[in-house]
């Protein structure tokens, strides 16, 4: 070495910024495997099986819930009121149409009532603004934020819904409940997480 | 031989000899730290608050011992520990209380900030730091509060995570990332566990430490808000108003501490749950994924900002839009830089476009999670909001410190406004109260300037008692 104290020895810099560079790489590399462990493992993403629901016990007016991929699902069957009731609350809801597509509502469930059969609304029982667990279904009345409508009520921040999970115009949930895709294997057995036709 | 000189003799002798390090600091950050001599009262919330982080660790270690990070057996293990672990409930208790008086010690440490302007130059990094342990504090509190895998646990959880999912675009993917699942579950919790008991106390352990060295880098401030060290005894150098911070302060703390102590046990013993604000009473019934509980809301800790994230729906939009093109305005009047004027434009017509124009707005739940996000933030920016030429309440005007408490109570009704269910005059009521308190801050610049001050002596206000 020959030069002086000052100068930049250009061979041993670059060998520096060579040596950055593949250290920066291999530290990206080595990355990879830590934020890949923090997303769902391969049991959780096989966890989401389809399941049967039987209607055959369910009364009108009544709601059950069944497991689907962790999440409640409802089944609500609805009294001749309950879907009159939609006729008045289609000009009160935000999104009548369930035009909104953060959650698509399947095309077989795409009109007034959000689902295949009139009587049943099959819905995911999870409200669409932070995810809490809505109550009801509420009587028309029974619950001052929904006004003479009955439907559903949010217990976290006060987001309301109709019978067909429409939710009320100027409340902090954004979109209707989302309707999960489902068929039904015979007039009272419906399956949920499958709408292939098959 | 390659060792120190040492002036001490004995054990401490040979120890100094070895590792001078030890003696240096302690002189330098205790007995040769020159604290002002008028700190009052509102300066004893630092040493609480070490002292509730030292409790935190012992007793979560302790807890760590008996407690099963899993969705099957966790909240069984949690009363495990509370009825058949000896001594298991007051370790128990001891922590679950002790998080609450954390955030009550810290909030108290931050008011006195704000009362004599401590953040204020060159005390901008220990303020930053300070916030940042104000932030990890929340996180370590939030991830604490999943474990005992009660019904509050659950719901909490799935309320916090889900703000994350409000993000536009990468939202969903980010909420599944924090979850590790697709629903609040096992991997949670598994996770949440780690970032409670070993992630996050490291990070605060840094960050505690880090403030502590910047603010002994620049002194203390005082409640009269002058700089003690421009007044300095010629002979010895040191600030004619400071003393030894031991024995002096740590006497002060260490009177204090027993009083801390004591409203603490007494809470501790007498109503650990402190009538379902320290612990919810929801919180005593399982994790349940199907049904939730009535009513579901955060810790006290955490309720203000809880306020303003439901307050923001569709209508309020348009206040908030109307709001942040007068706020835009203002600053465009008030700068002289013609790029910074144009800015303040662009970043305004921004904002508004994305708030209410049709087919761009996004949904008022982001919204929401934004002013939670900014009404917590916006401490940060305190240095350089507050434009007073006093630094100290009691050199500004006396409206001033009005200006203070009106903001201390916003904040205390915003935080009992959080613990009570959604209904509409207090919906209302929050959505002006969130103004006031984000006006609060964001016309500081202005307000603060304003007013008769009062001259700040060059010597600190102290009887000898």
């Amino acid at each position: 070495m020959t030069e002086s104290n000052d100068a930049v020895d250009d061979s041993r810099r670059a060998a520096l910024l060579m040596t950055g560079v593949v250290g920066g790489a291999g530290c990206v590399a080595a990355a990879v495997p830590f934020v890949a462990s923090l997303t769902p493992s391969e049991r959780a993403k096989a966890a989401g099986a389809p399941v049967v629901a039987d209607l055959s016990q369910l009364a009108l007016g009544e709601k059950m819930t069944v497991e689907w991929r962790g999440k409640p699902v409802w089944v609500l069957r609805r009294t001749p009121e309950m879907l009159a009731s939609l006729k008045k609350t289609e000009g009160e809801v935000a999104d009548p149409a369930s035009k909104r597509t953060a959650f698509p509502t399947p095309a077989y469930a795409m009109n007034e009532y959000r689902s295949i059969k009139p009587e049943y609304f099959i819905a995911i029982g999870i409200c669409s603004h932070l995810g809490c667990n809505p109550l009801g279904p509420l009587a028309a009345g029974a619950a001052a934020p929904l006004g003479n409508d009955p439907g559903f009520l949010c217990p976290c921040h006060g987001s309301t819904f109709d019978v067909a999970g429409r939710v009320f115009k100027n409340k902090p949930a954004p979109d209707n409940l989302e309707v999960p895709p489902h068929k039904y294997l015979s007039d009272t057995v419906v399956l949920i997480g499958d709408d292939s036709k098959a | 031989m390659g060792l120190h000189k040492t002036e001490y003799k004995g054990l401490l002798g040979w120890f100094d000899a070895r590792m001078p390090t030890l003696m240096s600091e302690y002189k330098k950050h205790l007995a040769e730290y020159y604290a002002p001599k008028n700190l009052n009262f509102w300066y004893i919330f630092g040493g609480l608050a070490i002292t509730a982080l030292v409790m935190q660790i012992a007793t979560g270690i302790f807890l760590t011992m008996n407690y099963k990070p899993d969705a099957a057996s966790a909240f069984a293990s949690v009363e495990y520990i509370m009825r058949e672990v000896q001594g298991g409930w007051f370790i128990r208790y001891m922590h679950s209380t002790g998080a609450s008086f954390f955030f009550i010690v810290v909030y108290l440490h931050m008011f006195r900030g704000l009362l004599y302007g401590s953040y204020r130059k060159p005390r901008e990094l220990v303020w930053i730091f300070g916030c940042l342990i104000f932030l990890s504090l929340m996180g370590e509190a939030f991830f604490g509060y999943l474990l005992p895998w009660g019904q509050m646990s659950y719901w909490g959880a799935q309320v916090i995570v889900n703000l994350f999912g409000a993000i536009p675009v990468i939202g969903p993917d980010l909420a599944v990332l924090i979850r590790g699942d697709y629903v609040i579950g096992d991997a949670t919790l598994n996770r949440f566990f780690a970032f409670h008991v070993i992630a996050i106390p490291l990070v605060l352990l840094g960050l505690v430490v880090a403030h502590i060295l910047a603010l002994h880098d620049v002194g203390s401030n005082n409640p009269d808000g002058m700089e003690i060290k421009d007044t300095l005894d010629p002979k010895t150098g040191r600030p004619l108003d400071g003393i030894p911070f031991h024995p002096y302060y740590t006497v002060h703390d260490i009177y204090w501490l027993s009083l801390f102590l004591i409203a603490f046990f007494a809470v501790l013993f007498l109503a650990p749950e402190m009538g379902g604000y320290f612990l919810e009473w929801n919180n005593f019934i399982p994790a349940d994924p199907f049904q939730g509980p009535l009513h579901i809301a955060p810790v006290w800790y955490f309720t203000p900002y809880y306020s303003i994230l439901r307050a923001t729906t569709e209508y309020f939009m348009w206040v908030l839009a109307a709001f942040t093109v007068a706020y835009a305005l203002l600053v465009f009047l008030s700068l002289k830089n013609s790029a910074a004027r144009i800015a303040t434009l662009g970043i305004a017509l921004v904002l508004v476009v994305f708030m209410v124009v049709p087919g761009l707005k996004l949904d008022p739940k982001f919204w929401g999670v934004v002013l939670m996000g900014v009404s917590v933030l916006i401490f940060f920016g305190l240095p350089w909001l507050d434009q007073s030429p006093a630094r100290s309440i009691r050199y500004r005007p006396g409206w001033h410190f009005w200006c203070l408490i009106a903001f201390v109570v916003i904040f205390l009704v915003l935080g009992y406004f959080g613990t009570q269910p959604p209904e509409d005059t207090r919906n209302l009521m929050s959505q002006v109260l969130t103004f006031l308190y984000l006006a609060f801050f964001l016309l500081m610049p202005w307000w603060s300037r304003m007013g008769e001050f009062k001259p700040v002596p060059a010597r600190v206000t102290f009887a000898a008692h």
